[in-house]
Formats: structure tokens, C-alpha cells, sequence
């Protein structure tokens, strides 16, 4: 089983890489949605500073949703989620791998860069880093609630929207947790550690519901 | 071993597809399903295989594995051939040989691929291969990964008279060592001493 699951990792893992693939697309849409904020908001280094973390929040909330709507659509098209289905392994592990390879190829990249981008909106070390660290922990609640719409839309042809819909409200308490852990060291409302926390929570229920939620989904909507 | 159906009744959208309809297939023997378009033989392999409910009726398959479903037992084969366009004939191969419970290594694959005329394309993106090709790369699947029954769903679309004569040689063989076969297909597989169920338009009658 374990065999079954490092090859369906690796799998993905390879898909996302390869010309097409998507992965790095999501890291470009992330750099072009934090360039054009100070277009729209002006030249103003402190009100940049202070809103950097939420800037950043939203941009990487937008870009992991960018590629996930081919999650399970490109499988099921290609008839491959047939064959997944009647596997070795049973399908919420299928689902919680493909996350897994998703999260490594699409949203890590963004964890990696966000400092970088964050010194565009003139955010401090210090700021930087707990956004790092936030989005490190909030994007897996991100990507697998993202993996429910997935399964939800995937018999649709132009899904995409729709998943959108569905998913950006049950991301709210992962948007607001995860900018207020970030934004703690620059003048925010609460001390980092109660919100961070919180986001640790949301993320591993995420992981650990999520596989079954969407599992169940792509059964029923195949049918 | 054997795969038997009793009064199985397939309803899609409220409307029915296959009614009464019985049939039974055994270890070593093809099942052939044959009728015109839309009679419901891919929508009896998918309800095999598991993907469908059934309005009534069950299947029952006697000698395989007692807690692995028909499904788990068998290698479907739809129409889409499964295959990923930006990856290799043979990472395509290693991935359904893991994914499916087989042996992934190398020898394997290289030996399913040779064994349907395909051992030159190994390395090429499977984008790059041509519809026949696509087709004889998703039929390598079968040998991969070892698996009682195979589903096939018009199995030899796409592929030339070269190419039916060798898929029908892996399937007398498989046949020979004991496997079960259930095709749909127009054009004949070329299978000596298969039964023939025809489906009727949209009535299910068991010939």
C-alpha cells in the first residue's frame, strides 16, 4: 500500500513539474497579484507594511485555488480515476496523496517565495517570517478544503468557478487566523501564538476530514 | 472461478437500461457482449466493475479474494485509455503496475510493452504516440499488474490488424492460464469458443 502511494506521489509529483503542468504557474500569479496591490493602494511604505501580511494571505489563497480545480478533473477525463478507483489504495488515501503532491508542487513554492515578495510591500524580518510560518501551516487547510470543491465539481465541465464559490467562504477562518498570526508583529490585534495555534487546528481537521468529504463526493458524483 | 449476474436491472436518470437481465461467465471462457449502439454494454461492464448501481439484481464472482469487491479484482478498461500525456509510455506503466497492486520495476514494464510491439516508445511522452499506440500502451496495463477478470470496453479500438492479432493472442493466453474475460465489442476479437451475449436497444434479453 505504501508502494501504491509513493507511486501515485511521485506520479503527480512529475505531472506538476512537466511543461503544462501548472505548478509554477501559481507562484507567477501569486508574484503578479502582490506586484499590482501597491499600484492600486500607492506608494505609501507604512500602509503597505501594515496590510503586507494580508496582501500576501489573499494572493496565496487565490493562487492555491488557481490549480486545483484540475485536481481530480484531469483524471476523471482521461479515465484515469476509474482505474484509481477500483486501486490498491482506497480512495481517501488516493485523495490525501494527491493533496500531498499538490501542496508540495504548488503551494510550497509560495510558502518559499512569499519573504521575497514581501520585501516589494517593505515588510519588516521579523513580518516576513511569521508569514512564512503561517502560510507553512495554513496552506494544507487551504489546499484540502480546496480538494472538496475538486471532488464536487468534477463531473462539471467549466468547474472552476464554481469551485471557487464553494470554496472561498469555508476558507475564511483559515484567511482570518492565518493574517492575524502574520500580522502579530506588525501592529496586530492579537499576540501570534493563540491564532497560530488555531491555524495548526484548522489545518490537521482539514487533513484529517477532508480526505473522507471528498472521497465520498467523487463517489457520488460519478455515479 | 465465476462471475454470474442475476436479474440485474440498471436505471440511469430514470430511465432504464438493462432490466432481467442474467448471465454467468466462467474461469478460462470470454464472455462477448454485442448489440447496437446504446443497448448498455459499457454501462453493464461500469456496473460491474462497480462504478454504477444497480436498480436490482446482483453480481456474485465465486473463487476470487473474499474481501476485495469485483471491482478490486479486475482491471477495467474504458474507452479513455488512462494514460497521462506528459509522461512516459513506461512512467505511465510503472505508476498503474504500483498503483494497481503489481511489480513496478522495470523488466516488468519493458516486458508488457514488448510483448505488444511498443519496446522502441518506452521513453516517449505518450502525448507524442499515436491513437493506436495510446490504445496498445492502455491494453500493456493488463499485464502489469495480475488481476482475475478483465472488463474491456471495445479493446481493440484505434489498433491495426497487426496489433488485434497480438491482443488477441495475450487474451487466448490469458484465457489459457485460468483468466475471465468480459469484452464488449463490434468487431470480432478473434477468440475461438466465446459465448455471446447480445444486448437488445435499451431491453436487456440475455441470448
Amino acid at each position: 500500500m505504501s508502494g501504491a502511494a509513493r507511486a501515485l506521489f511521485i506520479r503527480e509529483w512529475r505531472i506538476a513539474r512537466r511543461i503544462g503542468g501548472g505548478a509554477s504557474i501559481g507562484a507567477v500569479f501569486f508574484l503578479i497579484l502582490v506586484t499590482i496591490m501597491p499600484f492600486a493602494l500607492g506608494p505609501d511604505l507604512n500602509l503597505l507594511a501594515r496590510i503586507g501580511p494580508a496582501i500576501l494571505w489573499i494572493a496565496a489563497l487565490l493562487a492555491t485555488l488557481l490549480g486545483l480545480d484540475r485536481l481530480f478533473q484531469a483524471d476523471a477525463d482521461d479515465g484515469s480515476l476509474d482505474v484509481l478507483v477500483n486501486g490498491s489504495l482506497p480512495l481517501e488515501l488516493v485523495v490525501l496523496v494527491k493533496c500531498a503532491a499538490h501542496w508540495a508542487s504548488s503551494a510550497l513554492p509560495l510558502v518559499i517565495v512569499s519573504p521575497l515578495f514581501g520585501l516589494m510591500l517593505a515588510m519588516e524580518a521579523r513580518p516576513l517570517a511569521l508569514v512564512a510560518l503561517s502560510l507553512v501551516v495554513g496552506t494544507p487547510a487551504l489546499t484540502m478544503i480546496g480538494a472538496i470543491g475538486a471532488a464536487l465539481t468534477v463531473s462539471l465541465r467549466r468547474g472552476g468557478l464554481l469551485m471557487a464559490v464553494l470554496v472561498l467562504p469555508l476558507a475564511i477562518p483559515v484567511l482570518i487566523f492565518g493574517v492575524s498570526a502574520a500580522s502579530a508583529a506588525s501592529g496586530g490585534a492579537a499576540p501570534f501564538l493563540t491564532p497560530f495555534l488555531m491555524l495548526c487546528a484548522i489545518s490537521l481537521g482539514a487533513i484529517g476530514l477532508a480526505p473522507f468529504a471528498a472521497a465520498a463526493a467523487l463517489r457520488h458524483v460519478r455515479e | 472461478m465465476r462471475l454470474s449476474a442475476k436479474n440485474i436491472a440498471i436505471e440511469r436518470g430514470g430511465r432504464s437500461i438493462l432490466a432481467g437481465l442474467s448471465f454467468e461467465a466462467r474461469a478460462g471462457a470470454a464472455l462477448i457482449l454485442t448489440g447496437p449502439n446504446g443497448a448498455g454494454k459499457s454501462t453493464l461492464l461500469r456496473a460491474i466493475a462497480g462504478f454504477l448501481p444497480l436498480a436490482a439484481g446482483a453480481f456474485a464472482f465465486e473463487g476470487g479474494a473474499q474481501e476485495a469487491s469485483i471491482g478490486e479484482q479486475a482491471h477495467y478498461l474504458g474507452h479513455a485509455d488512462a494514460l497521462k500525456g506528459a509522461l512516459t509510455a513506461g512512467e505511465n506503466l510503472a505508476f498503474w503496475a504500483g498503483a494497481l497492486g503489481g511489480d513496478s520495476s522495470s523488466g516488468v514494464w519493458r516486458g508488457a510493452l514488448a510483448r505488444l510491439g511498443l519496446a522502441h516508445v518506452a521513453d516517449f511522452p505518450v502525448r507524442a504516440l499515436s491513437a493506436g499506440q495510446k490504445r496498445r500502451v492502455a491494453l500493456a496495463r493488463l499485464l502489469v499488474a495480475p488481476r482475475p477478470i478483465w472488463l474491456l470496453d471495445e479493446p481493440t479500438s484505434a489498433l491495426d490488424a497487426a496489433a488485434q492479432g497480438l491482443f488477441a493472442a495475450i487474451m487466448r493466453e490469458r484465457l489459457a492460464a485460468g483468466g475471465l474475460i468480459v469484452a464488449a465489442t463490434h468487431a470480432p476479437l478473434g477468440l475461438e469458443g466465446a459465448e455471446t451475449l447480445r444486448l437488445g436497444a435499451s431491453l436487456g434479453v440475455a441470448a
